[in-house]
């Protein structure tokens, strides 16, 4: 619940601006960025996601700093990765 | 600059730690205390305060927001599953809480629709696609998680959807450390500022600790280095005799915080008179509900919900730990009584409780004699 996830946005929807698809893990969702609309995202930016938001801008390195923080905790971030997975809001 | 490689640093560590002893009055100690699940778990996992004098204590506070929800509120989500036409959605963590008669894990086995979401985006779907069934969300979190909820909200309504509602629960920082420096209990001498709930808030909330209580707070990242860099600007504050905010997860953490992300929250919710929370007891504008605008929305509005108030098992001293009175190993059940698998208190049952981390990585640590080590840049163990 309180892990941010980082995820690399791949496209933005034209037709609803604050939903795009993102690369999270390997594993490709919707994420909603209407939290960022003032930042001018883009295909290629990275975003650290909560709950299916994001709620954050950040750069590449710290994206892979992120993920090998949440490798670490293990069986929370496992946790957090499956229900992202099975999250309906594809 | 490989910020993964200079955080994995391990002479750096080295360097840090050193600076930090340096800095260390003799005679006299210190006790910082870091409210963040995250912060919580890299303490533990790379045993920091063995890395640290033996005089620096870091003390556990109140930023696990499942923990602090009162039995007496997962009573009353159950309550509201109960009726037959509800699909109770929640997030995982909440699922083996323990209410005065059972978590929602108990309450599903007796027949309650409680269904696990990653998002309330998902409670939102499942709502428009079970027209006849009254989908509630519970929602948790600091500011970390209440952007979302009101986001969804705010979805709701411009799709006009009349089943989805919010039984809310989200909780908000501040009062919790005003909470905790008004405490007669515990003597701090600075804080290691949450993480992610600073993205949404960013660092001018925490002035008041340096204005009002003379004490430094620093925002930390989440690396073992990171931490240790807090604690060493801490410590240069304490010594240079300065009381600020500074911000050490600067690449994450804008000073500003998320300001879409604040105007939303205050959009569609606003702070309760007061708050119970497990183990602090009742706070005042530590907490928010729904805004009448948004009453269609509200769980609390359409049904009607117990409210009785639960006192926590007489064995259970989550309420100290929870304060940093006392450390996860010093509670008479922590091991025995209580653990992962018989959990009786919040503190053990949610990933990010004091408890849960100290028993996944710290335990161990302290039961044996052991080197302290951090991981170079090749990811090889290299002792401290």
């Amino acid at each position: 619940m309180c892990l941010g996830i980082p995820g690399e946005i791949l496209e933005i929807r034209q037709d609803e601006p604050d939903l795009a698809r993102v690369d999270v893990a390997g594993v490709r969702r919707m994420v909603n960025i209407g939290l960022l609309d003032g930042e001018g995202l883009a295909p290629g930016d990275w975003i650290l996601i909560h709950v299916g938001f994001a709620l954050s801008r950040i750069d590449e390195v710290e994206a892979r700093a992120a993920m090998d923080f949440l490798q670490s905790i293990g069986q929370a971030y496992d946790d957090e990765l499956r229900a992202l997975y099975e999250s309906t809001n594809t | 600059m490989r910020y993964v490689d200079e955080f994995r640093d391990a002479q750096t560590a080295r360097a840090v730690a050193a600076e930090i002893a340096a800095l260390c009055e003799p005679g006299r100690r210190y006790s910082f205390m870091e409210v963040c699940g995250g912060h919580t778990h890299t303490i533990y996992k790379h045993g920091l305060e063995d890395h640290l004098p033996e005089t620096i204590r870091l003390v556990h506070g109140p930023g696990c927001p499942v923990c602090v929800i009162p039995m007496g509120r997962v009573d009353d989500a159950i309550a509201i599953a109960r009726h037959p036409d509800v699909i109770l959605t929640s997030f995982g963590d909440m699922l083996r809480i323990p209410g005065g008669t059972g978590s929602f894990l108990d309450a599903k086995a007796e027949g309650a629709d409680i269904r696990m979401v990653y998002s309330p985006l998902d409670a939102l779907k499942i709502a428009k696609n079970n027209p006849d069934r009254r989908v509630v969300f519970m929602a948790i979190g600091f500011e970390t998680t209440a952007p979302s909820t009101a986001m969804t909200v705010l979805r709701a309504a411009a799709d006009g959807i009349d089943n989805f509602s919010v039984f809310c629960n989200h909780v908000t920082i501040i009062p919790a450390l005003k909470a905790i420096l008004d405490s007669p209990d515990l003597r701090l001498d600075g804080f290691l500022g949450p993480g992610h709930v600073s993205t949404v808030i960013g660092c001018r909330p925490y002035e008041f600790i340096p204005r009002d209580h003379h004490k430094p707070l620093v925002t930390a990242g989440f690396e073992p280095l990171d931490i240790l860099a807090s604690v060493l600007m801490l410590m240069q504050q304490l010594d240079e005799g300065r009381a600020e905010v500074e911000n050490q997860y600067s690449r994450v953490v804008p000073w500003d915080g998320n300001p879409r992300a604040l105007q939303v929250i205050s959009q569609v919710m606003e702070l309760r008179p007061h708050f119970e929370w497990r183990g602090l007891g009742f706070i005042s504008s530590s907490a928010l509900q729904i805004r009448p605008d948004f009453a269609a929305f509200d769980a609390e509005r359409i049904f009607a919900i117990p409210g009785v108030r639960v006192a926590d098992p007489k064995a259970c001293q989550c309420g100290e730990v929870l304060k940093g009175v006392l450390r996860p190993w010093e509670c008479k059940v922590f091991g025995t009584a209580c653990t992962p698998e018989t959990p009786i208190g919040t503190c053990m049952v949610s990933s990010e409780g004091a408890c849960a981390a100290y028993y996944n990585f710290g335990r161990f640590r302290r039961e044996h004699v052991r080197e302290l080590t951090l991981t170079d840049a090749a990811g090889t163990a290299v002792p401290l």
